[in-house]
């Protein structure tokens, strides 16, 4: 079999195995969020939170909810990493305190939902760090993005309320009924197959030529199934899902994969089912999985071809590879964990071919909504939608409608705002980190200093970091150094902007959605649910997104693909 | 007056609500969750939640997953850089460095080169590394397979191409003395293929076949 042909199989195989589980999960995660009944387990913990499960919140209070517990996270876990040197040794391994703005940084970019690691987990984060602390983010920043998601739904589904739900039962329930069941299923897999799972520690086995070696032992399996499934990407190693204890063959691979898309797939049934037109979900599928696939196709094609003057001399894109993976599963790889909010890679971007990088980047540019992260990835999708309706109504002189609800001022102006966060935050930090000076001993020491490769590519490095940051991806072209105070720094408050500024939007979007009266469907109404739509959904989502990169883009890949 | 004060405690008891759910969550999937999984993978999958270790009449020789370099002991080239054994099959070449952090662990920290497809320090090292592998193997240069000549991405990987085992087969039956035939039937036994016939690559798993060679060289 050629190559080519096992990677379209692997394609095939991944396509088909999302298709088998989209209505059982979708409709399940629908019952999650609109059961009236609690599971004993959850009523304990509510009593424990001193929460009313049952209380209807508006969006400020939704809002506020989200907030509380994101600064209660982000403070835990910084405070944690600041006192890994006390902890006992058996939690710690023995290694120290990570230093305030490293500290800084991971704390930001787990409760981001983003993941981007500027250390290598290894050598740097104990037993307590990585499961008490980045495993748990790996949970609860996931269940946030799905809340949010299910909030603004119940803005498209309710009428004359403004009320969107309780932001603690919604928090618990996607934890405890949704991501811990699937996680302990996928951890199990992953262990048969060979990813460990033990507290060993760092410890000595031996070697077939003689002598030892040192390798790691952790809690490794159940922390990559979170790692994937709640689209953060925060590998327990350095090389991320590369690592064979974390991604041991093909298989897992593909496994991985599936983990990474299932729940931002799956969630535009949960919408459709919420909203009370399922096909009004297959329009957003529709979207995200043409642009999913296009992607992926490109990506395979450009890998395949390996232009670049070394891998035309080495005879294959084969460098930063598995040779368990191959180009075809490392492409399908990359573009998935690009176009979710995900970020682990199991093979390094920054030695794909100039148009494969370029690929990776566009992926985040877009926004991280085909299919996108959990949660995340269906409220970008239908602020994107919003924006959409609005075009069309534009063109033919109506006031634009959307699942039953005025597109009024406010609403455009909601979305306007969404969109344009990301791009603002990306393109002004990556001229300030290009612009700056960098006298030593500064704050600002390591700016531009960073770059590993230079050029167009070195450029494509810092926007690739801040690309990748402000949309909550987390992966790198890693070949910038970014663990210095002003990356960590901006890079950290990129993570926090992208994450937390788009969900105050979508809420009050949600909240003046759930206020209105339906408006009735007439002969003039735009039908969202046709092919029409997800058409023209697909053009403004490109369009838009190629308007505010292209000027970056043409700097960056374009350039290093054209020399 | 009244207003303020209402709403600094209204924060405060926002902020006792999220402190006390994340602690609560994080027993949940920080301590229980992880415990349970490990209780049942070392119940179950005992060999492999412990790494997949390799033992060869009672002792470790390695883990299954993670590749080993095989050097000569005592031989460095001029640049003090080890030398590769003409007696095992070798490895991909690897970007994965020495820990730096805590330096009483000896650990290999993974990770791949990062350099670009473009990059010049890159079309050097596949220059060199062909020219070498050529060189060592006694083979024409443009036999040398593509991942003989590239970092893998983990740096610590055990896998390298059924292509780059073959051609090593001739040297490592030189230096070992035993039959050219007897080497290439190792290796072809040694060809893990696609999971199912279509996922992945088809590769060859150097610490395995290593181990093989030796027990056939022993006799």
């Amino acid at each position: 079999m050629s190559p080519v042909l096992s990677g379209i199989l692997q394609l095939v195989a991944l396509i088909g195995a999302l298709a088998l589980v989209y209505i059982p999960l979708g409709d399940y995660m629908a019952r999650v969020y609109s059961s009236e009944k609690h599971l004993r387990a959850e009523k304990w913990i509510y009593r424990l939170i001193g929460a009313d499960p049952g209380a209807e919140m508006r969006w400020p209070a939704y809002l506020r909810g989200v907030l509380a517990f994101s600064a209660v996270s982000l403070l835990f876990l910084y405070l944690l990493q600041r006192v890994q040197g006390v902890l006992p040794e058996s939690l710690s391994l023995g290694f120290t305190a990570i230093s305030p703005d490293q500290a800084f940084n991971t704390a930001a970019s787990f409760v981001a939902n983003t993941n981007w690691q500027s250390y290598s987990g290894e050598q740097a984060m104990g037993h307590a760090v990585q499961t008490l602390g980045l495993a748990v983010q790996n949970f609860v920043s996931a269940a946030v993005g799905m809340a949010v998601a299910v909030a603004l739904v119940r803005g498209f589904a309710r009428s004359r309320t403004g009320e969107l739900g309780n932001f603690w039962a919604d928090l618990v329930r996607g934890t405890i009924r949704i991501l811990i069941p699937l996680s302990v299923v996928g951890a199990l897999v992953l262990v048969a197959c060979g990813a460990i799972q033990n507290f060993a520690g760092i410890h000595g086995i031996g070697q077939l030529a003689g002598g030892s070696q040192q390798v790691n032992g952790g809690a490794v399996a159940s922390q990559e199934v979170i790692k994937e499934l709640g689209t953060n990407g925060g590998g327990y190693f350095n090389a991320n899902s590369a690592h064979p204890f974390e991604n041991p063959n093909a298989f897992t691979n593909l496994f991985e994969a599936f983990l990474i898309l299932v729940i931002p797939f799956a969630l535009t049934r949960t919408f459709g089912k919420l909203v009370g037109n399922v096909k009004q979900g297959y329009a957003i599928l529709a979207t995200m999985g043409v642009i999913w696939l296009g992607f992926t196709a490109l990506m395979m094609w450009t890998e395949y071809a390996h232009h670049g003057a070394a891998l035309q001399a080495a005879g294959g894109a084969m460098e930063g590879k598995e040779q368990r993976f191959g180009v075809g599963a490392s492409a399908i790889f990359a573009t998935t964990t690009t176009l979710t909010s995900t970020g682990a890679v199991d093979s390094f971007h920054s030695s794909f071919t100039g148009l494969g990088g370029g690929i990776t980047l566009l992926g985040m540019m877009l926004g991280e909504i085909a299919p996108g992260g959990v949660g995340s990835g269906l409220y970008g999708m239908l602020v994107m939608a919003i924006i959409a309706v609005f075009i069309a109504g534009l063109m033919v002189g109506r006031t634009p409608e959307y699942l039953g609800k005025k597109i009024g001022t406010r609403e455009i102006k909601l979305a306007a705002c969404y969109i344009l966060i990301t791009p603002t935050l990306v393109l002004g930090f990556t001229a300030l980190s290009m612009a700056l000076s960098t006298p030593p001993g500064s704050i600002l020491n390591g700016a531009s200093n960073s770059v590993n490769n230079s050029g167009a590519h070195g450029f494509s490095e810092v926007l690739y970091a801040f690309t990748s940051g402000a949309n909550n991806n987390g992966s790198a072209f890693a070949g910038l150094n970014a663990n210095t105070q002003w990356y960590n720094t901006t890079i950290g408050l990129a993570m926090l902007l992208g994450r937390f500024l788009p969900m105050v939007f979508v809420l009050a979007l949600a909240g003046s959605l759930a206020e209105q009266k339906p408006v009735p469907e007439t002969a003039g109404t735009l039908r969202t649910e046709k092919p029409l739509f997800a058409g023209l959904l697909v053009g403004a989502i490109l369009i838009i997104t190629g308007l505010t990169y292209f000027p970056a883009l043409a700097l960056g890949p374009m350039a290093e693909g054209l020399s | 007056m009244t207003t303020v004060n209402n709403s600094v405690q209204n924060t405060i008891r926002l902020l006792g609500a999220g402190l006390r759910a994340l602690l609560v969550l994080t027993v949940i999937c920080g301590v229980i969750y992880p415990l349970v999984v490990t209780g049942i993978a070392q119940a179950a999958f005992n060999d492999k939640a412990n790494g997949s270790e390799i033992k060869v009449d009672g002792k470790s020789v390695g883990s299954e997953l993670l590749g080993q370099s095989f050097n000569l002991a005592d031989k460095k080239d001029k640049d003090g850089n080890p030398l590769p054994d003409p007696q095992y099959f070798q490895p991909r070449p690897s970007a994965a460095g020495p820990n730096t952090e805590n330096t009483r662990y000896k650990l290999l920290v993974s990770g791949a080169s990062n350099l670009a497809a473009d990059s010049k320090v890159l079309l050097n090292s596949v220059e060199q590394r062909r020219a070498d592998v050529a060189a060592f193997n006694g083979v024409s240069p443009a036999s040398v397979p593509v991942d003989a000549l590239t970092a893998s991405a983990s740096g610590v990987d055990p896998h390298i191409s059924p292509d780059y085992a073959r051609l090593q087969a001739k040297r490592v039956a030189k230096a070992n003395g035993l039959p050219e035939a007897k080497v290439d039937k190792l290796v072809e036994d040694h060809v893990d293929g696609r999971i199912l016939g279509f996922m992945g690559e088809e590769h060859v798993n150097v610490l395995q076949l290593n181990i093989a060679l030796k027990k056939l060289a022993k006799g």
